[in-house]
């Protein structure tokens, strides 16, 4: 189908969808409006819970098999992306070349914001149920602070420091942690996934049952994750190469 | 005026497809499905908002009795938000391994389907 | 409706438009950082900070750095094949 038949056809779909949904927009709620049927039954939920932050409460309590499901979501496609980049038999891994230049000044302020930012990335998923935050954001937040040693030049330092072998291991670990403490509610209560861990006093960290213990086994996840997709792009734009003739 | 919000999240997400449509480089068509994706998150959030309610998180200055935003939908949006960057590199690993095998990039160019 | 959230969703529409009309694969990944920001923006407005925190770390580290490797790594292919 050539470029201008795409486009014609395009423009007729568009153009029945965007007339139907600006005339869905005018039957909608008003934006802004005070009916929202959800809320007033997820809020009282959390608050029974002890859980400040009801996102959280959603997502870990209410409903966390939507959770389990997503995570598993998210170790397919990093089994996905990992195994395409793996190198083929007609390529090798080399070292790492020595990278360029880089300032002094970027090398110190790195060094000096990869402790902060795991600490960061720590504190976040930790205060997931009783602060905005949680596990997903966690995780995200530590993953992206271990790579601050790529800005700063050190390739060969964050490959030493990002061995895929135990950050692969806490992404399966994470994945079938989330399996384990909803079979552990099974067994307690008889609900999978069900929040049987008692409840603290609202507003402290230890307050929200297994809130908190899935928040910290999604951060594991997460940060498992992560860390071995972009270890495959790396691995894939700056070692591999392919074997030349000569040497096969 | 105050149809606005569902209006943008329309726009982003046919903006999305139309990038993908005309695009000349599979890279460029991943990130115009990221934009799309986006579109679906905004209109998730605007459907949940209220005029003078606070975020969804009790503490010491907000107490469980005052009007929050729905958070259903924002449960909704932040897994889907690393759950479909995660997809992303999905597509982009395809990418990777088409440029490989095939030598191009160009969607116009990857027309037939070679064993 | 606040100015400040008219403001804010007419800001992600148009970086929308800038990631999507630019051309060249490693200018997006630029644009669609800024573009991330943008939204991040719009979603403090719409009182969501966990959305927020998700977003910022997604959009504007993770999915531009992936982007940045992928090109470079299919250039560089590109070199090599023309080069070989």
């Amino acid at each position: 189908m050539s470029r201008t038949a795409r486009l014609l056809l395009f423009a007729a779909g568009a153009s029945v969808l965007a007339a139907t949904f600006v005339a869905g927009t005018f039957g909608m709620p008003e934006f802004g409006g005070s009916e929202h049927l959800y809320r007033d039954l997820a809020v009282p939920a959390a608050v029974a819970h002890h859980t400040a932050n009801v996102v959280s409460a959603v997502n870990f309590d209410q409903r966390a098999i939507d959770t389990f499901g997503e995570e598993t979501i998210l170790i397919a496609s990093t089994l996905g992306a990992v195994t395409l980049l793996r190198p083929s038999r007609e390529e090798t891994v080399r070292r790492p070349p020595d990278l360029g230049h880089t300032l002094e000044s970027t090398r110190l302020v790195g060094y000096l914001l990869l402790p902060l930012m795991l600490m960061l990335g720590a504190d976040v998923v930790l205060h997931g149920g009783i602060t905005p935050g949680g596990g997903f954001q966690g995780g995200v937040i530590l993953a992206t602070g271990l790579h601050i040693l790529y800005v700063t030049g050190s390739y060969p330092t964050l490959d030493r420091l990002r061995p895929t072998g135990p950050f692969r291991a806490a992404e399966a670990l994470g994945g079938a942690a989330f399996g384990i403490v909803g079979a552990a509610g099974l067994v307690g209560t008889g609900a999978f996934l069900d929040n049987f861990l008692p409840f603290g006093s609202f507003g402290q960290i230890l307050s929200t049952g297994t809130v908190q213990v899935l928040n910290i086994v999604v951060g594991v996840e997460v940060v498992g994750s992560i860390v071995v997709l972009l270890g495959a792009f790396f691995e894939q734009e700056i070692s591999v190469r392919k074997r030349s003739e000569a040497s096969r | 005026m105050s149809v606005l919000p569902y209006l943008v999240a329309g726009y982003l997400i046919l903006i999305g497809s139309y990038g993908i449509i005309r695009s000349h480089h599979l890279v460029h068509a991943v990130v115009c499905l990221s934009i799309t994706q986006s579109g679906t998150y905004v209109l998730l959030l605007t459907v949940g908002y209220q005029h003078s309610a606070t975020a969804p998180v009790f503490g010491s200055t907000t107490r469980p009795s005052t009007d929050v935003v729905d958070p259903v939908v924002q449960a909704m949006t932040l897994t889907d938000i690393v759950v479909s960057a995660t997809v992303t590199a999905l597509l982009l690993a395809l990418t990777v391994q088409i440029n490989k095998r095939h030598g191009t990039v160009d969607p116009d160019e990857l027309i037939a389907l070679r064993g | 409706m606040t100015a400040l959230l008219v403001l804010s969703l007419v800001l992600v529409a148009v970086a929308a438009t800038g990631v999507v009309l630019t051309e060249r694969p490693e200018r997006q990944a630029v644009t669609l950082s800024a573009f991330g920001l943008t939204l991040v923006l719009l979603l403090m407005m719409l009182q969501a900070p966990d959305v927020a925190l998700s977003e910022l770390g997604i959009g504007a580290a993770v999915v531009p750095l992936m982007v940045m490797l992928t090109i470079r790594t299919i250039h560089k292919d590109h070199h090599d094949r023309d080069g070989s």
